[in-house]
C-alpha cells in the first residue's frame, strides 16, 4: 500500500508536468503548422506568463491578474511576429529558427533586467501549499487539479476552435496547404500572427497555473522549451491533440527518473528520451513512418 | 591578383597578431593579451562551427559540449590522482610509456597523473567517438531536428558535468598544469609566459585557418557547398552526403574539443558553464556574425567580441548582446555585416567591386540559396513543404 500510494504521488507529479509540458509542445505545434517555423522561444513564454501575473497579482484580485498576464503575453508573441518573422519571408526557416534562439535569450535577458534573478510564485489558486487533497491514498495539492482542468479545458477549447469554426478551420487550411488556402481568400500572414498570439497566449496560461506549485524563474524557459518539444516530437510534429500524449509521457517518464536517478540528472531523461526518438522514430509514436519527409534520405 | 588576395589574409594575419601584441606593450595594457589569448581559443571552436554551419549547412547547437568534452577530459587526466591503481598491471606499463607521470599537486603531497599530451590524446580520442556517436544518427535529420538533437545532447553533457563528482560538479575542476608543448614552451595561464601562449594561440589559429582553407578550396569544400545549397542534388551528382556531413561535424568537434583542452590548460581549469546551452548559442551566434560561410570574417568577428565579452565590456548585457546580434545579423544582414560593410566602402572610394565571371572558381559564394532565380520559386517546396507533410498538418 505505501508503495503503490507512493508511485500513484509520482504519476501524479508527472502528469501535472506532463500536462505543461503538453501545452507548450502545443504552441510549438500551432506555430510550426502555420509557419514552419520552430519556436525556440516557446518556453520563454510560460516565463513571461508568470512573471507578469505575478506582478499584476499586486495590484488586481489574481483572475484579473492571469487575464491580463495571458493577454499581455499573446500581444507580444503577435508583436514579435509582426515585427520580425513578417519581415523575413525570403529567409530559410532554419535562419528564422536561429533567429528565435536570439529571441529566446533576449527574452530571458530582459526578464533578468525587468525582474530579478529571485524566484517568485503566484499564491495557490485555492487553499495553501499544506492544504491536501486525499485521492487513493495520495496526498494531492488542490493546485494539481487546477493545473489539470485548466489544460483539459484549454486542450478542449483548442479542439473546438480548430475543428468548429471558421478561424480554427482557416488555421489548419494554411497548415495543410498554403497556396490553396490563399486561394480561397484566407489572409495567410494574419493566421501566422494568430498562430503566434495563440501559443503564446497558451504558454502564458501554463505559466500562471504551475507557477504555485514550480514557482517562476528567469532561467525557466529554455528547458521547458526542449522538453516541451519532445513532447512535440514524441506525438508527431503538426498534431497539436497527439502533442498531448506525448507531453504527459514525457512528464510522466521524467518523474520516474526522479524517483530512481539523482535529482541533478532529473533533466537528463527528458532529454535523453528527446534525442531516442528522433534517432530512432523522428516522425512521433502516432505518425505514419511512410510520411517520411524529417529525414534526408 | 586572385592568388594574391588568397594570401593576403595569411601574411596580414601574423602582422596584425604582432601589431596586436606591439600596441598592448607600448600602452602597458599586456595585461590584456590574457583575454585576447582566451578570445582565440574560443574563435577556433567557431572556426569549426563555420565549417559545418557555414560550409556544409548543418546546424550545431552541442559545440559548447564538445569544447567542455575536451576541457574536462584533459583536466581529469591530470589531475585526478591514478596512484590508487599503481598495482594494476596497466598502470605499470603506461609509467614506463611516460604517459602516467608522477607530479606534485598543490598542496606538495606526490600525485599519479596522466602526462597532458597523454590526456590530450585521449581527450580527441573521446570526442571522436562520442562525435561519431551523435553525429551519425543526428546528421541524418533536417535543419530543425538537427538544431534540437544537438542541444538536447548539448545539456545532457552539460547536466552529466554538474552532476558528477569526478568532474567536480558546480565548481569544475582547478589546478590544472601547464602543458609543456615543447622544451621552453608551455601552455600555461602564469603571467610570466602571457606573451608566449598568446603566440601559442594565435599559431595554432593559423593552423586551423590554413587547415580549413585549404579544405574548403578541395574537392571536399566543393562537395560541402553542393550539399549547402540543395542537397539532394548533390546526392544525385554522385557525392556521398551524409558521410561528407557527417566527416565535417567530427572536424569541427575536434576542433572545439582541442580548443577547449588549450583553453583548459591555459585557465588552469574548467566550469560546467562551458558546456551550458548559452555558450553553444553563442557559438552560432558569432559564426552568424562573421556571415557563416566566411572563415576570416568568422575568426576577426568572434576574437573581437569574445575579447570585448571576457573584458567585460557587455556588464550585465553580455548574453543579452549575443542574443540581439544573432537576431540583427541573422535578420539583416544574412552574409555577416562584413560584406556589406566592404562593398560600401569600395563604392564610398569609387573602386567597383569586381563583376562575378571574374571571380575565382575556386571561391565559394554562399547564400546563394536566395539570389538564384531557381531558389526564387522554389523556397516553398524546399524548405517548407517537405519539412512536414500534408497528413501532419490537421489536427
Amino acid at each position: 500500500m505505501e508503495n503503490g500510494s507512493l508511485a500513484l504521488q509520482y504519476l501524479l507529479s508527472g502528469i501535472t508536468k506532463g500536462s505543461i509540458y503538453a501545452v507548450v509542445a502545443i504552441g510549438f505545434n500551432l506555430i510550426y503548422s502555420a509557419t514552419g517555423i520552430i519556436n525556440f522561444a516557446q518556453g520563454e513564454f510560460v516565463m513571461l506568463g508568470g512573471m507578469v501575473a505575478v506582478t499584476l497579482a499586486h495590484y488586481v484580485p489574481l483572475p484579473v491578474a492571469i487575464a491580463g498576464a495571458v493577454g499581455v503575453v499573446a500581444l507580444v508573441g503577435c508583436l514579435l511576429e509582426l515585427a520580425l518573422f513578417r519581415r523575413l519571408q525570403r529567409h530559410s526557416v532554419l535562419h528564422l529558427i536561429i533567429i528565435t534562439m536570439g529571441l529566446s535569450i533576449v527574452i530571458q535577458e530582459a526578464a533578468l533586467h525587468i525582474w530579478d534573478e529571485k524566484v517568485r510564485s503566484l499564491p495557490y489558486f485555492t487553499g495553501s501549499e499544506v492544504s491536501s487533497v486525499r485521492f487513493l491514498g495520495a496526498a494531492i495539492s488542490p493546485q494539481v487539479l487546477w493545473v489539470l482542468g485548466t489544460v483539459a479545458l484549454v486542450v478542449l477549447a483548442l479542439h473546438v476552435f480548430l475543428r468548429y469554426t471558421l478561424q480554427g478551420r482557416a488555421m489548419r487550411a494554411c497548415s495543410s496547404n498554403p497556396e490553396a488556402a490563399m486561394l480561397a481568400g484566407i489572409n495567410i500572414p494574419n493566421m501566422r500572427t494568430l498562430s503566434f498570439g495563440l501559443s503564446a497566449g497558451l504558454g502564458a496560461l501554463a505559466g500562471c497555473v504551475i507557477s504555485p506549485i514550480t514557482m517562476t524563474h528567469y532561467e525557466m524557459g529554455a528547458p521547458l522549451a526542449i522538453k516541451g518539444f519532445a513532447a512535440a516530437i514524441l506525438g508527431g510534429l503538426g498534431n497539436p491533440m497527439a502533442a498531448v500524449a506525448g507531453g504527459l509521457l514525457v512528464g510522466i517518464l521524467e518523474a520516474a527518473s526522479v524517483s530512481r536517478l539523482p535529482a541533478v540528472y532529473n533533466d537528463v531523461a527528458a532529454f535523453a528520451i528527446l534525442l531516442f526518438v528522433l534517432f530512432v522514430r523522428p516522425q512521433g509514436l502516432f505518425g505514419s513512418p511512410t510520411s517520411d519527409t524529417v529525414r534526408e534520405h | 591578383m586572385n592568388r594574391f588576395r588568397q594570401i593576403l589574409p595569411f601574411t596580414l594575419f601574423p602582422v596584425v597578431v604582432v601589431g596586436a601584441q606591439l600596441v598592448m606593450r607600448a600602452t602597458e595594457t599586456e595585461y590584456c593579451l590574457t583575454q585576447l589569448t582566451m578570445a582565440v581559443y574560443y574563435a577556433i571552436v567557431v572556426m569549426g562551427l563555420c565549417l559545418l554551419m557555414g560550409y556544409a549547412g548543418q546546424v550545431s547547437l552541442g559545440h559548447g559540449a564538445f569544447f567542455a568534452i575536451g576541457g574536462y577530459a584533459s583536466a581529469v587526466l591530470t589531475t585526478y590522482d591514478f596512484s590508487r591503481f599503481k598495482g594494476a598491471p596497466w598502470a605499470g606499463w603506461l609509467q614506463k610509456a611516460h604517459l602516467l607521470i608522477a607530479r606534485q599537486d598543490l598542496y606538495g603531497n606526490t600525485a599519479m597523473t596522466f602526462s597532458p599530451w597523454a590526456a590530450f590524446l585521449t581527450a580527441m580520442l573521446a570526442t571522436f567517438f562520442i562525435a561519431l556517436l551523435i553525429g551519425y544518427p543526428a546528421l541524418r535529420l533536417r535543419g530543425h531536428y538537427l538544431a534540437m538533437a544537438t542541444l538536447g545532447f548539448g545539456l545532457i553533457v552539460s547536466k552529466m558535468l554538474l552532476g558528477s563528482n569526478i568532474t567536480g560538479a558546480a565548481d569544475g575542476i582547478n589546478g590544472v598544469p601547464a602543458w609543456k608543448l615543447l622544451p621552453g614552451l608551455a601552455v600555461t595561464g602564469k603571467s610570466a609566459g602571457r606573451v608566449q601562449n598568446y603566440y601559442i594561440a594565435c599559431g595554432l589559429a593559423l593552423l586551423v585557418l590554413v587547415l580549413l582553407r585549404n579544405l574548403v578550396h578541395s574537392r571536399v569544400g566543393r562537395a560541402l557547398q553542393a550539399i549547402h545549397d540543395r542537397e539532394t542534388a548533390a546526392n544525385a551528382m554522385g557525392i556521398n552526403t551524409a558521410a561528407c556531413k557527417l566527416k565535417v561535424f567530427v572536424l569541427s568537434a575536434l576542433l572545439a574539443a582541442m580548443a577547449g583542452v588549450f583553453f583548459t590548460h591555459y585557465t588552469g581549469g574548467i566550469a560546467p558553464s562551458e558546456a551550458g546551452a548559452l555558450k553553444s548559442v553563442r557559438y552560432v551566434a558569432l559564426a552568424a556574425a562573421g556571415g557563416m560561410a566566411n572563415l576570416w570574417g568568422v575568426t576577426v568577428m568572434s576574437v573581437a567580441l569574445n575579447y570585448l565579452s571576457l573584458r567585460g565590456w557587455f556588464g550585465t548585457y553580455d548574453n543579452a548582446v549575443f542574443g540581439a546580434i544573432l537576431i540583427l545579423i541573422i535578420s539583416l544582414a544574412p552574409e555577416g555585416p562584413l560584406k556589406p560593410l566592404g562593398l560600401w566602402l569600395r563604392r564610398l572610394t569609387g573602386t567597383r567591386p569586381p563583376s562575378p565571371t571574374s571571380h575565382d572558381p575556386n571561391h565559394v559564394s554562399r547564400f546563394t540559396f536566395h539570389a538564384s532565380p531557381a531558389a526564387e520559386l522554389a523556397p516553398q517546396t524546399d524548405e517548407r513543404a517537405t519539412g512536414r507533410s500534408p497528413q501532419h498538418g490537421a489536427p
